[in-house]
């Protein structure tokens, strides 16, 4: 009988390369920062929910958006979905480990290190106050004195570099380390999604890497990228961005898609509906994120042409998108339905995305978008995509794998209990937002004068976010009782399909003992589906890497080398320079298994 | 590592290379692009057309290039488990790179005596981002070869040693190639 996996002191936890446990960290570090920027959005929704209130400041409430914004997008949404890729990929592919473990342990203490960074600024003068976006030039030394903004560059810029080696470790797993059988056609759809969604990392994250060095070389090392005087474009910055920024909301959304692709099945007793058509349209939707960058940049004057150029690409994207809809539609359709929380929650984000997706639609047109664009209208559309869609699938998936995790039921009264607070919450805090933008509320202003139709909606929008703030109370308080006193999980309480239902709740530290042999999709749903090995001691017990410093020491690196960056000192930087050179020969050197 | 071989038979550092080529790849066309967006729309001088030195920038350029094909005959040294030839040539790509960098200091020197400093106008700025940018990945494969020389000279490369020079060889090529690019939306189409 295999250890409990989460044994051990902080030591064991510093130094873990098992993909499981770096699965765990990231959910409980995703999880304190769901925290701070959900405070950050309740103080935001407390200063607007009275005309010309005096609860916040301007300059507090310029930085609680951007933090907001910054804090929801790369330190929750994103590690969260980091979390289900190392917990989850591992084993839905029939593998011990990810390709490059301590790679793996690397991406998670750097995008720690960046997320504490990142916050340290409202200790040290102020946070990041320019929005999640930092446009042109409001961010120029001229606009933004102080170091606000550089927190905001080079943060953003270490939790790239998380993001890059993260996906390029998931990328080589996924397409080396199946199980024999497991060809890419019979992978789960959350494992071809997280693939998809890795290649989208690597090559959207770049783009905004550059913009980021070309705004922290403005700032500092008085370059002229950005200024108009020198002859410097403050387009070039939102081309930059956006070309990140856009894909970047397909990084969030298709993970999601994915999780609904596993648990639609499961809680239907039924097969996917059209496999092939869920993968091709991820992958459609992928390469046309590409091309649909502009449309966030619809009303800066590029012109007729490229207006309609991107218009017509952003409708074309929503063909694919709502293939997966109807996929999973018709998966359900003649199942027979498990009324269980996970179901709950897909069904709300299928909801709530069609309700994002319409309104994102109606985007599309850049005549429209010219009414619509800096209005609550895009506030409505985003907010119903990014919590109605990821925050709710994403549930999905907690509530779906959390027992896999914990070895632990969690209990369905206090799930449904969350759903439907939730549910009827989000939408009573973000629905009024479409008529507030429709009736010209600006967005990313600190307050608004009375009397122009905007008090009794925003006061709505108000309570309901208090609701929903409440409601993520509930799911804390099951998850710690689960832990306390749930009872046993078992191998496979939902009846699914996929590998890691083959296995103990938590899987041992080595995941397969024998590597299975696969030979359908939804291999324990097919007759003969999967062949598994030995569980016990005829086989040996395989040998996994070594526990090592040399990830968090690596990560230190960067980190220092950022901070001298911030304070202007050049022997700081050097020193993190040196600590990055050091961990890179410790690393290099130390065999992976000792 | 305890697991079975790899599902495509190529190895892992293998694919992880090529694919890490793939973001690099995104990471200089955003800056290729950059360049172009900015090309001609310096304010103040020095402009390009009076700075660049075509001549001795096709010798460096033609330095880097033999440092690939050094580095080719270095991998086929290790692969037949010529040490000899393995040590000579790593320490010739090498060299070559150096030279390479020598050559982009002694540029970037005069360009600076005639008064383009880094914040000068927007050819400075994404000219010496552009070209730094692939100078410092110049660097790091220097020093990466180096490291292999050094081990190498030290007998420990280990016995994955063709895999691991095979690699270091296509981040270098890759480097090369960038060049490749560089020098012709630079230099050639000034």
């Amino acid at each position: 009988m295999s250890h409990s996996i989460y044994e051990g002191g902080l030591r064991s936890w510093i130094t873990t390369v098992d993909h499981k446990r770096i699965g765990v960290m990231y959910f409980v570090a995703a999880g304190v920062f769901f925290f701070i920027g959900g405070v950050e959005a309740l103080l935001i929704r407390l200063q607007l929910g009275s005309p010309e209130s005096t609860l916040i400041s301007s300059d507090l409430y310029s930085q609680l958006f951007t933090m907001h914004g910054t804090t929801m997008v790369f330190l929750v949404v994103m590690p969260l979905g980091s979390a289900f890729f190392n917990f989850l990929i591992p084993l839905q592919i029939g593998a011990r480990d990810v390709a490059f473990p301590r790679l793996n342990a690397f991406s998670f203490w750097i995008f720690l290190f960046a997320g504490l960074f990142l916050n340290s600024s409202f200790l040290f003068g102020g946070a990041p106050d320019a929005g999640w976006f930092g446009y042109a030039n409001l961010t120029s030394t001229q606009y933004s004195a102080g170091i606000r903004i550089d927190f905001w560059v080079l943060g953003l810029s270490l939790l790239g570099v998380s993001s890059i080696a993260s996906a390029l470790n998931f990328i080589v797993t996924i397409i080396n380390l199946r199980a024999p059988g497991m060809r890419l056609m019979r992978m789960p759809p959350f494992t071809w999604m997280t693939l998809i969604t890795s290649f989208l990392m690597i090559l959207a994250f770049p783009t905004i890497t550059i913009g980021l060095v070309m705004l922290l070389f403005d700032r500092n090392f008085g370059t002229n990228f950005f200024n108009p005087a020198a002859g410097g474009d403050v387009l070039l910055w939102q081309h930059l961005f956006w070309i990140f920024g856009h894909p970047e909301v397909y990084i969030l959304i298709l993970p999601a898609f994915g999780v609904i692709s596993e648990v639609i099945p499961t809680f239907s007793r039924k097969t996917l509906y059209g496999y092939p058509f869920i993968i091709y349209s991820g992958i459609l939707i992928a390469f046309l994120g590409f091309g649909v960058w502009a449309h966030h940049m619809f009303a800066v004057g590029l012109g007729p042409i490229a207006n309609s150029v991107f218009s017509a690409a952003t409708m074309l994207i929503a063909i694919p998108t709502g293939v997966k809809i109807f996929n999973w539609i018709a998966t359900m359709w003649g199942g027979r339905l498990r009324l269980d929380t996970p179901l709950y929650f897909a069904i709300g984000f299928i909801t709530l995305f069609i309700i994002g997706g319409l309104s994102g639609v109606m985007h599309s047109s850049p005549p429209t978008d010219l009414q619509q664009t800096d209005t609550y209208f895009v506030v409505a559309h985003f907010h119903y995509v990014l919590f109605g869609g990821t925050v709710f699938a994403l549930f999905a998936g907690l509530y779906y794998w959390i027992p896999k995790v914990t070895g632990r039921l969690l209990h369905e009264g206090l799930g449904k209990l969350h759903f439907w607070m939730m549910f009827i919450s989000f939408n009573v805090t973000f629905f009024p937002m479409h008529y507030l933008g429709m009736h010209g509320m600006p967005r990313r202003t600190f307050t608004y004068l009375p009397g122009l139709g905007f008090d009794l909606m925003n006061l709505v929008s108000t309570a309901g976010s208090l609701v929903l703030g409440a409601s993520m109370l509930v799911f804390v308080w099951n998850l710690m009782r689960s832990l306390r006193r749930g009872p046993p999980a078992g191998r496979n309480p939902w009846g699914a399909a996929t590998l890691e239902w083959t296995l103990t709740s938590p899987p041992p530290h080595y995941n397969f003992r024998t590597i299975p042999e696969v030979r359908a999709r939804d291999p324990l749903w097919r007759e003969d589906g999967v062949e598994l090995g030995p569980e016990d001691s005829t086989v040996p017990e395989p040998v996994m890497p070594s526990p090592s410093a040399w990830p968090i020491m690596l990560a230190l690196g960067p980190v220092i080398a950022a901070t001298g960056t911030l304070v202007s000192s050049l022997p700081m930087a050097l020193a993190g320079l040196a600590v990055l050179v050091a961990s890179i020969y410790g690393w290099a050197f130390q065999p992976l298994e000792r | 590592m305890d697991m079975h071989p790899t599902t495509t038979g190529v190895p892992n550092r293998k694919v992880l290379m090529w694919t890490f080529i793939g973001s690099e790849c995104m990471l200089f066309g955003t800056l290729i692009a950059s360049y172009l967006a900015y090309r001609g729309r310096s304010v103040v001088g020095p402009y390009p057309e009076e700075l660049v030195n075509i001549p001795f920038i096709t010798v460096t350029t033609f330095v880097l290039l033999m440092s690939s094909l050094a580095m080719v005959l270095a991998l086929s040294a290790v692969q037949r488990g010529d040490r000899r030839g393995t040590i000579i040539w790593l320490a010739a790509t090498a060299v070559l790179g150096l030279i390479f960098l020598g050559g982009q200091y002694l540029e970037f020197s005069h360009f600076v005596h005639e008064g383009l400093g880094l914040s000068r106008n927007l050819f400075s700025a994404t000219f010496y981002l552009l070209t730094g940018t692939h100078g410092a990945h110049v660097l790091i494969g220097v020093i990466w070869l180096s490291s292999l020389l050094g081990m190498e000279l030290r007998g420990n490369l280990g016995a994955e040693k063709a895999e691991i020079v095979e690699v270091a060889g296509l981040y270098w090529h890759f480097v090369d190639v960038v060049w490749i690019v560089l020098f012709t939306v630079i230099y050639l189409l000034v």
